[in-house]
């Protein structure tokens, strides 16, 4: 949708670049610097020994002696990171897989029931899924911490749980934590399963009705199969989203063995001495490490799903 | 569009008769002539879902605003016996409640800071992110990862956004200060300087931000005919004109959708400026999701919290609700 395509793929080759382009890079450069910038700090700081640092130029990799004053390398703040982090990993995994796959799978079924079958009412029902998308957690964080401390006696039904291997007595509060995030992340799924499930074809489903198969197997059989596609996004965007969450664990695990990643991380690198920058970042850098990761191999399913 | 015909058909074997209102999963599966009826026969699909939602986001909704007219502070029970509006007259006016000897603050405060960062940063996203649209979509090489990093920073965790931004901003080793510093400014505080803390964190919070608003405007960019562009072009309109006169105005749509998805994503701030000042923002920077939080889990006043998120609920039914609506309409649902 270029304005002056032709001209420019001329003088591309030509005697130069034409001006407007020159200044349409350069700002696009820059903007790319401006919100790569404060990670690239976080990067190179992380990499410093914290002994050396002096925070003259955190912008610079730490390359003493060659360059003065920007500290010395070492992997010590990826280390005590990952030491200071590891059980809210731990944790943080424990929550996103099964919170994932299940608001996934859920969500799909709800758009299935709500979608490819038709019927009065159902939009009724959707609606309710989609104002669920935008309402503030705050509307509903009391009502949840009384019921999953007073009102569930999940921590004492938990109990005997614990004699399965690696299944810990605070794992409870993660329990109660999947479910709620699971009932969270539902009406962004079914609202992302929905706008694929309403493209495929009416008569291919009609067909198989007519040939006698029933909901279960049309589900199994055309569109799970049809909607794996869709699955990467819904999966990708959950896991971000659960992953990222702060105020959920907040509120329902509160403190304790349980706590996730983001908790541990609202207070790392910060003691009475002064504020350890390079391990501070490291840990930032830990915490956003499975994100970025994904983010990185699967980029365009993360922007598809933003954009719905 | 779905054939009127199939829909007719399949509907018909129902019939008026059979109750619309029911059955759970089981019943389904146990009764036949409840068989016959979509709604019911795909029942094991939407309701567990639905079910999960009812409960855990409405009812939850619903038990929070009764909580919000009790007196609870956290001791045994909530008591549903004496109801009141007497929260919402605090949050209000302020006054000293019933459950407390202290004077509590009313709302407006941390109302207007709300108001002033959702506003602020929603009108900074969207200008930046029609910008950086219109740079990306003028046929350029390297779109794909010009894009990519754009949108990067939202991948992250508001915990981590705030951690990065907390050394940008350091008065000493922070980049910022470092870049003032190069021309003869600073050291500015600009962390817990009470003029800059709503502005600093506004500007983080569009570095997170912009690159969703991008995303949208240039989904909407690409749905614009190429005839239009061509038009203004030959009409000889300069690139400006033709974006401010004929481009601009189409992108309602994305302008309102990206607009309620950042509102949302401003009053769900809380992660980050937790992250930055725990429960104590100060009042300069004090919005309505850090207040309620705090007054429930950390001064106790669980009543008083939900009547702060009850007030919070209906500013963000209040923007989202006429969206649904015009996306009802429009048949877009």
């Amino acid at each position: 949708m270029s304005l002056d395509t032709s001209t420019d793929e001329e003088t591309w080759m030509g005697t130069g670049y034409p001006l407007r382009r020159v200044v349409l890079y350069i700002t696009l450069v820059a903007m790319a610097v401006f919100y790569l910038i404060p990670i690239e700090t976080g990067v190179v700081t992380a990499l410093t020994d914290p002994g050396t640092y002096s925070g003259s130029y955190p912008y610079l990799p730490p390359l003493e002696p060659l360059l003065s004053d920007t500290g010395t390398f070492s992997l010590q703040p990826f280390e005590n990171a990952f030491g200071l982090l590891g059980q809210g990993l731990v944790n943080s995994l424990i929550l996103v897989v099964p919170a994932t796959i299940l608001s996934g799978l859920l969500g799909s079924m709800a758009a299935y029931g709500l979608t490819t079958i038709d019927w009065r009412g159902q939009i009724a029902i959707y609606i309710l899924f989609v104002a669920g998308i935008f309402i503030p957690y705050q509307a509903v964080l009391v009502p949840l911490t009384q019921f999953w401390y007073n009102v569930v006696p999940l921590r004492t039904a938990f109990q005997p749980m614990t004699v399965v291997p690696f299944v810990q007595a605070y794992h409870w509060k993660l329990v109660a934590l999947i479910v709620t995030h699971t009932a969270y992340g539902l009406p962004i799924c079914t609202l992302l399963f929905r706008a694929h499930y309403k493209k495929l074809s009416d008569e291919m489903i009609e067909a198989a009705r007519l040939d006698g198969a029933s909901i279960y197997r049309i589900y199994r059989r055309i569109i799970l199969p049809l909607s794996v596609p869709m699955f990467a996004v819904v999966f990708i965007y959950q896991f971000t989203q659960i992953w990222n969450d702060l105020l959920f664990a907040l509120t329902i695990i509160q403190f304790g063995d349980a706590s996730v990643v983001t908790q541990e991380l609202v207070g790392l690198g910060v003691s009475q001495s002064g504020t350890n920058f390079p391990l501070r970042m490291a840990g930032a850098l830990v915490a956003a490490l499975p994100t970025l990761l994904v983010y990185v191999l699967f980029g365009e399913k993360f922007a598809k799903g933003v954009a719905a | 569009m779905r054939n009127p015909l199939t829909v007719l058909r399949r509907r018909l074997p129902g019939g008026r008769d059979a109750r619309t209102d029911g059955g759970t999963a089981s019943a389904a599966q146990e009764s036949e002539s409840f068989l016959d009826r979509d709604s019911v026969r795909s029942a094991p699909f939407w309701l567990p879902p639905t079910l999960l939602v009812g409960v855990f986001v409405y009812g939850a909704i619903g038990w929070n605003v009764l909580l919000s007219l009790t007196d609870f502070t956290g001791l045994g029970n909530p008591d549903y016996s004496s109801l009141d509006f007497e929260n919402y007259v605090i949050a209000f006016q302020g006054g000293t409640p019933a459950w407390s000897d202290l004077t509590v603050d009313p709302i407006w405060n941390s109302f207007q800071n709300t108001v002033v960062l959702v506003v602020g940063f929603a009108a900074v996203c969207l200008v930046l992110g029609l910008l950086l649209a219109i740079l990306v979509d003028q046929e350029i090489r390297f779109e794909n990862t010009f894009r990519t990093i754009y949108l990067l920073p939202m991948s992250l965790s508001f915990v981590v956004t705030a951690k990065f931004w907390l050394y940008m901003y350091n008065p000493q080793t922070g980049l910022i200060n470092i870049a003032l510093g190069a021309v003869g400014i600073g050291p500015v505080e600009i962390v817990q300087n009470p003029d800059l803390k709503l502005a600093a964190i506004a500007f983080a919070l569009v570095w997170q931000f912009s690159g969703y608003a991008m995303v949208v405007y240039l989904a909407g960019l690409r749905a614009i005919p190429d005839s239009h562009f061509e038009a203004a072009r030959v009409d000889g309109a300069s690139t400006v004109k033709m974006y401010w006169r004929i481009i601009i105005p189409q992108l309602r749509t994305a302008t309102v959708s990206a607009l309620v998805v950042l509102t949302v994503f401003a009053l769900k701030a809380f992660d980050f400026l937790f992250s930055m000042y725990g429960y104590q923002p100060g009042p300069s920077a004090d919005i309505l999701a850090t207040r309620m939080v705090r007054e429930a889990y950390s001064n106790g006043n669980w009543a008083y919290g939900s009547a702060i998120a009850v007030v919070l609920f209906l500013m963000a039914l209040a923007i989202v609700s006429p969206y649904i609506y015009s996306q009802y309409k429009r048949g877009a649902l």
